[in-house]
């Protein structure tokens, strides 16, 4: 006996047709930093792609590692992990930004 | 199902396995326990004799018994076994294995056979780390920081330590896994996380330092690795790399690493104090919270082993402020243990007697640190044997007597069996007094300026060193009888009887020794862990 | 007892395998971000060694390979066997396309002499030094996980083979395609930081 607290939808099935749109979608924004770093945009190109690989990252994860159908608790957990690498950056930055 | 009086407890039940393969292959989270406690048992007794000849080296000034390279060679080993050996698995590998799951009233961890293999991983890197001592040039001389440049070009074994501090750290990594899926899925009907004792609380937090932590000295000892094999020129300034770097990877887990061992310490300490004061412990939330608080701020305050490393100002006003704030959470564990104490019908047994000296000891380590952790006192103490007292007031003094502490609790109820507490009541002194003689005195001639890691001094600290040494043996003597008094425990014919403390946690519900599935029905859970009142 | 099952609690341990994968790569991205604000402009120069279209045509294959082992799930989940099996070949299989194409690009380098160590290298800038130093560490450890990742497949490919995975009982399944997924995360942010700098 466990303390199974609010099972989540055991049996959800993502439909191929989801995966396809997830991985048209991935594949146009792969396009879209490629084409981006062909225009000069100077300091913001990081930027832009960085952003832009955030949102790949975020579609990998809800979708192709099923986090939108689990529970809560599981999305807490990841957003704290990037919060903390997030915070590690920035803190060790204290450092170099002011030598 | 059986009756409880016909179960076999775990000790009697070997599962079918021959002699030694029924513990090195069982994955009974209490017999992997045990494996534990034996091995980091051994592994800590090497090391304190180790230490033993340190002092002894340092009991006049010049070279008495080793020269200047076996003395760099010994601290680097002691180090490396203490930290990653004994003191970061400590706790949680032996009691957290034996009692987490009994007291969330499961039957097992959540993944037993991970278990197991955790602890293979274990011995496999302790086998490397034994190994990088004695093959190839001669045991490494960094000393357990490993800092770059220095460990890149020393000309000693350092691959094969770095690789065995590597592989003992994913051990960790598993067990802390291990634990937070334990105490999320397999928490006994009722028991929500408030309801949750104390000593689980600790080690869920510990576990997460331990899987968020241990990857980035992962990584750091890997470059290492790649740098003296490959000259990537990451920590190498020849080369365009930065060593200080080096030292921001390294403390980004090895701060955290700190409170690795002190959390589960904590834990235990918050499990002892109630029992024998015979009341609800006071503040549970604060105490739950303040150690999710510590895991948390304490990631970000490893900058405050770097200040004399020439880090920014900024950097360094901004880690020492964070260092002061991390004091608040432990503060408020110590106020709690105070106030469950006061108007308690205190019963001063075996198992209180080291608690209340973890605490005695804790606050002294706890104080100095804030000596190193504020940023122009530390300029004057830094690399001292000022910090040499300091960390071993919170490691040893800390973790090291809520391990004695723990051993003393809890041995009854692992092995049913009680020791002779007059003999351990008389160990726990001269410990106690060996203790402080040992390290006291390296606060004072650290303020004098005595260095951290030097094998020789001048002749004003030799007063303070050899109380110090003397301090050493007087210590060595007491772990002695401490360790064979609980041995001999087993001598004893009369059964200690499940509950002799009068605890209330799970843990004294089910017989000692317990049965191998722990409960014969798993228990429903109504009532706060801690409420003494029938 | 009967042998204790909880599928959520597999996966739950598998997220926090993933969460000290990711943490281990955060080292080296840390790193990276350290010394690219140091040499911005010698990490520009460096990353035209780089030949982004190869890095791209990876990039490609992992989001092609993420997307069938997805789609192997709906397949266990569907009881289409075949279907599954296919699907986690086609997922090996890129991943050998993407070592193939590691395989050429390093070569490549290497033959031009760029390599750690190398005597080129050492006479560059330094900051260019560090650069194909991250360039090899981060793209080596990340080779190295696409390595465990088919060995992963390949137990579960032959898992699904036997019935062992089915529709009743697929966490394995579940926790190599998450995997995966890891691999793919990573270089997701791989790539535009190494080849795309120019």
């Amino acid at each position: 006996m466990e303390n199974h607290e609010h099972e989540p939808h055991e049996n959800h099935i993502t439909s191929y047709t989801t995966l396809a749109k997830v991985l048209i979608g991935l594949l146009f924004l792969t396009f879209i930093t490629v084409a981006v770093t062909g225009i000069h945009l100077g300091p913001l190109t990081v930027a832009v792609a960085l952003i832009i690989a955030c949102v790949k990252g975020g579609i990998v994860l809800t979708w192709f590692m099923h986090l939108k159908f689990e529970l809560p608790v599981f999305r807490y957990m990841v957003l704290g992990v990037f919060l903390l690498f997030a915070l590690i950056i920035i803190v060790t930055f204290f450092d170099y930004a002011f030598r | 199902m059986e009756t409880q009086n016909n179960q076999l407890n775990y000790i009697e039940d070997t599962q079918g396995r021959w002699g030694i393969f029924a513990w090195i292959f069982s994955t009974d989270h209490k017999r992997i326990g045990i494996l534990y406690l034996i091995s980091i048992t051994t592994f800590f007794l090497l090391a304190a004799l180790m230490g033993g000849l340190m002092r002894l080296e340092l009991i006049a000034p010049g070279e008495t018994i080793m020269d200047a390279q076996t003395y760099n060679g010994l601290f680097t080993v002691h180090g490396i076994i203490m930290i990653f050996l004994v003191v970061i698995p400590g706790l949680g590998a032996v009691f957290g294995n034996f009692f987490l799951p009994i007291m969330i009233g499961a039957r097992d961890v959540a993944f037993p056979r991970l278990n197991l293999f955790s602890w293979w991983i274990y011995m496999a890197g302790a086998i490397l780390a034994v190994y990088s001592q004695f093959a190839g040039d001669g045991p490494p001389d960094t000393g357990w920081t490993f800092y770059a440049p220095y460990s890149t070009e020393s000309g000693t074994n350092v691959v094969a330590a770095v690789f065995a501090a590597f592989v003992l750290g994913f051990s960790s990594i598993l067990t802390g896994l291990n634990f937070i899926v334990t105490i999320h899925r397999m928490r006994a009907p009722g028991m929500t996380w408030f309801k949750m004792p104390l000593f689980p609380w600790s080690l869920y937090a510990t576990a997460w330092i331990q899987v968020l932590a241990t990857p980035i000295v992962g990584i750091t000892l890997m470059m290492i690795v790649a740098e003296r094999l490959f000259q990537i020129g990451f920590f190498d300034p020849a080369l365009g790399g930065d060593p200080i770097l080096y030292q921001h990877l390294f403390w980004i887990y090895s701060h955290p690493a700190v409170y690795i061992m002190i959390l589960p310490a904590m834990g235990v300490i918050t499990e002892i104090i109630p029992t024998f004061a015979k009341k609800s412990i006071f503040g549970y939330k604060a105490i739950a919270l303040s150690s999710v608080a510590i895991a948390a701020v304490g990631y970000f305050v490893w900058g405050h082993h770097m200040y004399t490393s020439g880090m920014s100002g900024t950097a360094r006003w901004f880690f020492s402020f964070l260092t002061f704030i991390v004091a608040i959470p432990s503060a408020i564990k110590v106020f709690n243990w105070v106030a469950t104490m006061y108007k308690g019908s205190i019963d001063a047994r075996t198992p209180f007697l080291y608690a209340a000296t973890f605490i005695f000891l804790f606050m002294i380590g706890g104080l100095t640190g804030l000596v190193l952790g504020s940023l122009a006192t530390d300029v004057h103490v830094h690399d001292t044997s000022f910090v040499v007292a300091h960390f071993h007031y919170i490691i040893f003094g800390g973790m090291g007597f809520a391990f004695f502490a723990a051993i003393h609790y809890w041995w009854p109820k692992m092995f049913g069996k009680m020791y002779n507490e007059r003999v351990a009541n008389i160990a726990w002194l001269i410990t106690f007094v060996g203790f402080n003689v040992l390290y006291f005195p390296l606060f004072v001639i650290g303020i004098q300026g005595m260095p951290r890691r030097y094998f020789d001094y001048l002749p004003e600290f030799h007063a303070g060193h050899l109380i110090s040494t003397i301090g050493a043996f007087i210590l060595l003597s007491g772990l002695f009888l401490m360790i064979i008094n609980i041995y001999r425990a087993k001598k004893h014919v009369t059964p200690a009887g499940d509950n002799p403390w009068g605890g209330v946690t799970l843990e004294w519900q089910v017989p000692s020794p317990p049965p191998t599935l722990n409960f014969d029905e798993i228990p429903t859970i109504t009532k706060s862990p801690y409420s003494f009142e029938k | 007892m009967e042998e204790h099952r909880d599928d959520i609690g597999s996966r739950m341990g598998m997220w926090i395998f993933i969460f000290t994968e990711l943490l281990l790569f955060g080292g080296l991205f840390l790193v990276y971000a350290i010394y690219r604000a140091d040499y911005s402009a010698e990490f520009h120069t460096a990353a035209h060694e780089l030949n982004a279209f190869i890095g791209a045509l990876n990039t490609v294959i992992l989001l092609v390979s993420s997307a069938t082992v997805a789609m192997a799930i709906t397949a266990v989940q569907k009881e289409n066997k075949k279907l599954a099996l296919i699907l986690v070949a086609i997922t090996l299989l890129m991943a050998l396309f993407f070592l193939v194409n590691k395989y050429f690009e390093w070569g490549h380098k290497i033959h031009l002499g760029i390599y750690p160590g190398s005597e080129l290298l050492t006479k560059l800038e330094r900051g260019e030094l560090l650069f194909f130093g991250l360039y090899y560490f981060m793209t080596g450890l990340h080779g190295f996980h696409i390595v465990v990742g088919m060995i992963l497949l390949t137990v579960v490919f032959f898992k699904i083979k036997s019935g062992a995975i089915n529709a009743g009982s697929f966490v394995l399944l579940e926790n190599g395609g998450l995997y995966w997924h890891l691999v793919d995360l990573i270089w997701i942010f791989l790539f535009p930081l190494l080849y795309l700098l120019t």
